[in-house]
């Protein structure tokens, strides 16, 4: 019974749909997991007992045709659930219970499935290593010296070490695809608007996509058909018929043009991340795809762009945490002013803090047009050349980083360098395109590497197929030993 | 452009956060290099580019406005550091 949770989730699916397993085994087997994985540090809060009760539930009065039929599930922490702590790795929300529930979430319990607990992530989803969490840096289950990824690092982590059978994360700049490339995981980041944003503790409103963690591509497209959807309390959800991608996955990608940017070769990019970018190319044109040298002009200035974007935002999202109507107040604090400002100082840590003054300043008189609305313009450049190419190709394959997971405390004393991480991702946040991370190798170390695919806007049924008949044809396998229990 | 310790002080006046005076010397390190690295975008000549505002190919709904919640105070009150019966207490503001 062990061995469920090493299986994909629509495996497990299929087992609850023919009553191999009950959901009240089911969550058993993987709060056993989770219990006997305390030193990943992927959880932030469990609902052990909240969990069994659905289960429980589930099974007294069992509903086999919903997408999700009584599977537990834990989501990153950023995702407000009703009566259960929200604290988005911060301590400035760290007694904090939201009333109500994020739209994401809510799908999901639509859907059959329940809350299992809630994972780790760097403070306000701010961070690729998951270093900057106030609950402490989340353990990679591939190695114990090495970073997860972040911001989604919980979610990457207890997917991998089979604490949950999918997952969901957040994806501002490469939080759902990079954490999914360092764990041998599928990321994808939806197209901007597919996913409602109500509910999920804001970052950076114009890039901030909620998406799918999982083992396989089809467990992808089976969480995406359940999260997503319209929202009429997200004025910027997309108002379309939800589509059924697990349904419409086809393994047949004969003909489809798929482009490959020269820009994303940069320097120092490790020979093994080539030659991984090389065997995929060659795995799509082996499967009948046709591969087209295309151009991304503005690709290097899309992490500069962001750096001025992101902060931008977040230090106007940011400002709601006063200490007053809820999270942490600091005990000091003479004044009104004073208060507000000692509680900001004890309740945010240093990448926070550092990202609302670069937004403060970039946003402040007399510097925004320098900024800002210089940032505003590159991102039009950014995405006119994503626009260009995808009049002759259907997607783009690019490596999802340019490493594996690296070790703890290497990069957290130079920011820019962490910030490096996202090269590859954050341009398609800027365009708001959907985009794929999976599996495809490893490195001489045996550390997992992805590669990204990314659609137009609104195609994520063709990233999926993509997905699914590189999946077949790849032939990796993510061999982690369970050296943490 | 460099940022040296006065400016960034005053940003964190702005940003309501109060910085250590035993952080400000990495705090400037820090954002000098990020600055830095976000200065590249100079090299661009960006005079004849429209700003992208808007990463959707539609522009904001409206709806009514009606009122289709309430009546959840306790529930609004409920995670506030400071409250009393029906409000949130701050510092005194007023002498």
């Amino acid at each position: 019974m062990t061995e469920i949770t090493r299986q994909s989730l629509n495996e497990i699916i299929e087992k609850v749909k023919t009553k191999k397993i009950s959901s009240t085994d089911l969550t058993k087997a993987y709060i056993k997991n989770i219990e006997s994985a305390k030193k990943l540090n992927a959880f932030v809060t469990t609902t052990f007992d909240q969990a069994l009760d659905k289960a429980q539930q589930f099974d007294n009065k069992p509903n086999f045709d919903q997408l999700l039929p009584g599977i537990p599930l834990a989501v990153k922490d950023l995702f407000c659930t009703e009566n259960t702590k929200t604290t988005a790795g911060s301590n400035i929300l760290n007694n904090f219970i939201p009333s109500y529930e994020s739209t994401v979430t809510k799908n999901l319990w639509n859907n059959g499935s329940f809350l299992l607990g809630k994972l780790n992530c760097d403070e306000f989803a701010m961070g690729s290593s998951n270093e900057t969490s106030h609950y402490g840096n989340v353990i990679n289950p591939v190695g114990d010296h090495l970073v997860p990824g972040g911001s989604s690092g919980g979610s990457s982590s207890a997917l991998a070490a089979d604490l949950t059978p999918a997952t969901i994360g957040t994806d501002t700049g490469g939080s759902i695809r990079q954490p999914a490339s360092f764990t041998g995981t599928v990321g994808l980041k939806p197209t901007y608007g597919l996913c409602s944003r109500w509910g999920i503790v804001a970052f950076a409103s114009s890039l901030d996509q909620a998406g799918p963690m999982t083992k396989t591509i089809q467990d992808c497209a089976i969480m995406l058909e359940s999260m997503s959807g319209f929202d009429e309390k997200d004025s910027t959800s997309i108002n379309k018929k939800n589509e059924q991608y697990s349904k419409n996955l086809k393994d047949n990608i004969k003909g489809l043009k798929i482009g490959i940017p020269k820009e994303y070769r940069v320097d120092n990019m490790p020979k093994e991340v080539d030659e991984l970018w090389e065997k995929g190319k060659k795995i799509l044109k082996d499967l009948g795809a046709q591969l087209i040298d295309i151009s991304l002009p503005h690709t290097k200035y899309a992490l500069p762009t962001y750096y001025i974007v992101a902060p931008a935002e977040a230090s106007s999202n940011l400002a709601r945490y006063d200490g007053v109507r809820y999270g942490y107040r600091s005990k000091q604090g003479k004044d009104l002013i004073e208060m507000y400002e000692k509680t900001r100082s004890e309740g945010f840590g240093d990448e926070v803090k550092r990202r609302i003054l670069i937004g403060t300043y970039v946003l402040s008189s007399g510097y925004y047009d320098a900024y800002y609305l210089k940032a505003q313009k590159v991102r039009q450049l950014i995405k006119k050349d994503f626009d260009d190419s995808f009049k002759k190709i259907d997607a783009i394959l690019t490596p999802s980083t340019p490493s594996s997971a690296f070790k703890i405390g290497e990069k957290t004393n130079d920011p820019v360098s962490m910030y490096l991480n996202d090269i590859f991702t954050v341009p398609v946040n800027l365009a708001g395109l959907p985009a794929l991370s999976m599996p495809a190798g490893v490195d001489k170390q045996g550390h997992p590497l992805g590669l990204q695919l990314i659609g137009k806007a609104l195609d994520e049924q063709k990233i999926l197929n993509i997905g699914y008949a590189f999946e077949k044809n790849c032939g990796f396998k993510n061999e982690i030993k369970k050296w943490w229990s | 452009m460099s940022l040296d310790k006065e400016k960034i002080k005053n940003v964190a006046k702005l940003a309501r956060i109060s910085v250590d005076e035993a952080k400000v010397e990495s705090l400037t390190k820090d954002l000098n290099s990020i600055f830095k690295f976000i200065e590249q975008l100079n090299e661009l000549n960006t005079d004849k580019v429209e700003p992208l505002t808007s990463i959707l190919n539609q522009s904001l709904r409206s709806r009514k406005d009606e009122i289709s919640d309430g009546k959840i105070r306790e529930k609004i009150l409920k995670n506030s550091p400071k409250e009393n019966e029906e409000f949130f207490v701050v510092p005194k503001v007023v002498e």
